[in-house]
């Protein structure tokens, strides 16, 4: 049903039929499954390079100014580069792994190599916020550096890493619907080819519900998880 | 007595700005094995960077630092974060660790140093009901007074049984008198395991209360040291000078008003 023949009204009650959302179940599978595994990849590589950047700063555990400069310039760099023009970049990295450069694995390299350094940035941005105070605490008892890094800096700034996962998720989802165009497939698919090129308008609505729903429930689980931590050590 | 710890012409310039500027000018300091050795001055007269030397949380330009022996200054690596098992450091913002409980800040050190895994509760009951804290042991810092977060930091510092503590401005985030508490705590645990205590402060009534024996440091000179009576009493530096006459000025406030500490 489209909105160049229909009112807003019908279009909206068309978008709750039953046989759309059964079409639906399939993409919102291949969504939740892009999703998942690049947040995955995400949280893995950028909480790595995002541990790195921060003892690599000049005032870290670790200082490394050249290896610090160099990685930053080129996080920078790839951020830089808008998510679509990624995905076109990442095309000829998908076909050599999987060997073709469609499909919901091939933008999953896409989605990640786009998402990672920001998660990077995220994750070295939480890593600074720690107080000082307790770094030298942890060295003046006579920490190793690997001890102060999984015992004291990422537990300590566990809420703020959350938080800044949440929004990486959500990223990584819109960035799921952008990768529809590439034959991707999920929700952005359904999104374009429906909604954009057939003008069925009461599909293209059930797509954007479920994104709406999708981003506040994963929302909703970083608040929660992250204020329960904070609860948990009396910090609220 | 014999002398624990031996600071000859410590230097340290830092650069802000790109501006030199002398925070230790050498300086030169003998504390006794088991006193609780007290350095008063401004802030900004090299304190707590003089603290942090000991300790090598902040590297030092020239000069020489013997602890029990040891010249810590020439400790590689390794070395160095074995000696930081034998020196406890008690700090004004208490430092803890908001994502472990009382029981697991305490326990930290043991884990860190290596102590024997089945010895560790024990020894952290042991610690944790010299600072009374026993009841504490499950809760997380956040849940937990200054003066308790402080005796948190104090049963951190001497879990591993350490011969040396610094002090870095311990008791100046306090109320007066959760300060005379935690400085009784201090005073206690000295006179039981003898352990030596360096109390770096601004607070002239914490030296008096715990202090035999002390230093002035005043624009990153040792103006004058002796004992804490002598200093008081008849001061010969400007930063001692003015701390005797407001010590005298706040005991006429307290013979007229019967109040402070």
């Amino acid at each position: 049903m489209s909105l160049l023949d229909s009112s807003l009204w019908d279009v909206i009650v068309a978008s709750f039929s039953p046989e759309i959302w059964k079409d639906l179940l399939g993409p919102i599978g291949e969504t939740l499954y892009m999703t998942s595994i690049s947040s995955l990849i995400t949280l893995v590589l950028g909480l790595i390079i995002g541990i790195l950047l921060t003892i690599s700063n000049p005032d870290g555990l670790v200082p490394l100014k050249v290896s610090y400069t160099v990685s930053g310039w080129v996080i920078n760099a790839l951020r830089s580069l808008p998510q679509m023009i990624m995905i076109i970049l990442m095309i000829p990295v998908a076909r050599l792994i999987f060997g073709k450069s469609y499909g919901t694995n091939a933008c999953i390299i896409a989605i990640a190599a786009s998402c990672i350094p920001m998660y990077a940035r995220i994750v070295e941005s939480s890593l600074l916020e720690i107080e000082k105070g307790k770094i030298e605490a942890a060295k003046a008892i006579g920490s190793t550096n690997i001890s102060i890094i999984f015992r004291i800096l990422l537990p300590e700034t566990l809420p703020s890493l959350i938080r800044g996962f949440t929004v990486s998720v959500i990223t990584v989802l819109s960035m799921t619907a952008l990768a529809g165009m590439f034959g991707a497939g999920g929700i952005g698919d359904i999104a374009v080819r429906y909604g954009y090129q057939r003008f069925q308008h009461d599909r293209l609505f059930a797509c954007v519900y479920i994104l709406i729903i999708l981003v506040q429930l994963i929302q909703g689980i970083g608040n929660l998880v992250s204020k329960q931590i904070l609860k948990t050590r009396n910090l609220v | 007595m014999s002398t624990y710890l031996k600071i000859t012409d410590l230097h340290k310039t830092f650069y802000p700005h790109g501006q030199p500027l002398k925070v230790l000018d050498g300086i030169n300091l003998e504390v006794e094995k088991g006193e609780i050795f007290g350095i008063i001055g401004f802030s900004g007269a090299g304190k707590s960077t003089l603290a942090r030397c000991i300790n090598r949380l902040e590297t030092s330009d020239s000069g020489s630092i013997e602890l029990g022996g040891t010249d810590i200054l020439k400790l590689s690596k390794k070395e160095l974060l074995k000696e930081r098992h034998r020196i406890g450091m008690i700090f004004q913002n208490f430092n803890l660790f908001d994502s472990m409980t009382v029981y697991q800040n305490i326990a930290y050190p043991l884990e860190v140093s290596g102590f024997p895994k089945s010895k560790i509760k024990e020894r952290v009951q042991e610690t944790a009901e010299l600072v009374g804290l026993t009841e504490k042991l499950k809760a997380h810092p956040g849940a937990l007074s200054g003066g308790q977060k402080q005796r948190v930091g104090i049963a951190r510092a001497i879990v591993t049984n350490p011969d040396f503590i610094i002090s870095d401005e311990a008791t100046s985030a306090l109320d007066p008198q959760t300060t005379m508490q935690i400085l009784d705590l201090l005073k206690e645990i000295n006179a039981k395991s003898g352990i030596t205590i360096l109390m770096i402060t601004h607070e002239l009534d914490a030296i008096r209360y715990i202090c035999n024996r002390m230093a002035v440091l005043e624009e990153g000179k040792i103006t004058e040291s002796g004992l804490v009576r002598d200093i008081f009493e008849n001061p010969n530096s400007k930063t001692g000078e003015l701390f005797a006459r407001v010590f005298k000025l706040l005991q006429n406030v307290e013979l007229t008003h019967g109040s402070g500490i």
